[in-house]
């Protein structure tokens, strides 16, 4: 290939802005890790089966490897990153799965983490039964489902009694916005 | 980087996504929730050179009342859809096809006209707009504006009637008054897998009896099947606050059993398909009873 596609593109992820030069093939989940260093956001099947590069796009999860990084411009992207907050506090999410063993290898943890946050702080009191619809989306090869959904449900409770403790950056909308 | 290079557009109206599309129709490929064309263009079995993406084509995207039918705009998401208010027939139909697509990420980009462009035989909104007799709108530079009913539009596996200078627009449906009840079902091994078999029914009933029945089946054939056996076996039979009799149910779907001819894959034999269509079509029949005793008890 002969022809040079890349293009500048600018990112706004966990509030902070990059400019990154890229072809517009790449997928949102490859620009976050290999242009923008968040190699927090995983990726497993990247044909949208397996849940694992999970991100948030203006406040909605979406498959980071079915979506591409020049469609990303002007949204605000949020990766697991962005789920502690300044003072780099774990997400209540993130430490109800170290309380309740909700990862064995840790490899569809960050997928599993940020679809659990972004349902939680939009849906503060689910049911058992739609969080296990919720959490089908993501796959688990160690099949740790059940200390997943525990850990989410005690997650939840914790939310509920304390918003205060969700880290959200200042200058991002949270989860308000229209799908793109 | 998985997908082949191709050239990305990015419209901002339908003007300008038809000018693009003119261009080049043969090799473009127009990007809505790209939920099925991008996992394509990952494994290489779609390679457009260009991409024209008509996400920020905003008069592309919502639901409104247009006299009396729901009009859909193409990019509106499985997630608008599944989270459309009104307890009516039609708004409770359409939430019970979306629940089953995919999964939360998927629903939430995913959009109710890519799903049809694309056809495939699991699709759920294929089903719903054959049920529904779907008025579905295109556009292109060339052949301006045309309005495709369901039953002409699917005609095979991913094949439309719609021509490659062309896009899908919007989708008209018929709104419902209480004198209808629609259930959607279906099976899937596993919660967001494609179906196997899908089946949705709609019934007009006047005076506790049915005057018009439809019974449509997914993933017995390559496009939407309507079992017109079936809806024979329904039409002129009382409805009661139950639905229909267990018997006529059970007979109703003996008669689509009887009539589809599915083909066998590894998800399933055609002997299963068939099982699954008798299993099925009972319980949509029954969720449409559901469906009006929850709406009257509301009320």
């Amino acid at each position: 290939m002969t022809e040079n596609r890349t293009r500048t593109v600018r990112l706004q992820v966990n509030g902070e802005r990059h400019e990154v030069n890229l072809e517009p093939r790449k997928s949102l989940a490859d620009a976050l890790r290999e242009d923008c260093g968040l190699t927090g956001t995983h990726l497993g099947c990247e044909h949208g089966v397996c849940g694992t590069c999970t991100v948030l796009v203006d406040g909605k999860p979406v498959r980071g490897c079915l979506i591409f990084a020049v469609q990303a411009e002007g949204r605000s992207v949020r990766t697991v990153e962005g789920l502690t907050g300044d003072n780099n506090k774990l997400h209540p999410v993130q430490q109800a799965f170290t309380e309740h063993h909700g990862l064995q290898c840790g490899f569809c943890t960050p997928g599993f983490v940020v679809l659990a946050a972004s349902y939680l702080e939009e849906n503060p009191r689910p049911t058992e039964d739609e969080l296990r619809e919720v959490l089908s989306s993501n796959l688990c090869r160690c099949t740790g489902y059940q200390n997943i959904l525990d850990a989410v449900m005690s997650a939840a409770k914790v939310m509920d009694g304390d918003q205060a403790t969700i880290a959200t950056p200042a200058n991002e909308p949270s989860g308000t916005s229209t799908t793109g | 980087m998985k997908p082949a290079p191709f050239d990305y557009v990015q419209v901002t109206s339908v003007a300008e996504a038809l000018d693009a599309l003119a261009a080049d129709p043969d090799q473009s490929k127009l990007l809505a929730g790209g939920q099925s064309l991008v996992p394509m263009m990952n494994f290489r079995l779609a390679r457009p050179a260009v991409l024209i993406d008509i996400n920020r084509a905003d008069e592309l995207n919502g639901v409104a009342r247009d006299g009396g039918r729901l009009r859909i705009g193409a990019t509106t998401r499985h997630l608008q859809l599944q989270n459309l208010g009104g307890d009516d027939a039609l708004s409770s139909l359409l939430r019970r096809a979306a629940v089953h697509i995919g999964h939360l990420p998927i629903r939430t980009v995913g959009t109710f006209g890519g799903s049809l462009a694309h056809c495939d035989a699991a699709s759920e909104w294929c089903l719903v707009a054959r049920l529904l007799d779907a008025e579905i709108s295109t556009a292109s530079r060339e052949r301006g504006v045309r309005t495709i009913a369901a039953e002409n539009f699917f005609q095979s596996l991913f094949t439309t009637a719609m021509l490659p200078d062309e896009m899908l627009t919007a989708v008209a449906l018929p709104l419902l008054d209480d004198q209808h009840h629609a259930g959607f079902v279906e099976f899937a091994r596993r919660a967001g897998d494609f179906a196997i078999v899908s089946a949705a029914v709609l019934v007009r009933t006047v005076d506790g009896v049915i005057r018009t029945a439809r019974v449509c089946l997914g993933g017995v054939s390559s496009v939407p099947f309507r079992s017109s056996a079936a809806e024979a076996v329904l039409l002129g039979q009382p409805w009661s606050e139950d639905g229909c009799a267990a018997r006529v149910s059970a007979a109703a779907a003996d008669a689509a059993a009887t009539e589809v001819a599915p083909t066998g894959d590894m998800h399933g034999s055609e002997d299963f398909r068939r099982d699954l269509v008798r299993a099925l079509v009972p319980r949509a029949l029954a969720q449409a009873a559901d469906s009006t005793r929850n709406r009257m008890r509301s009320r």
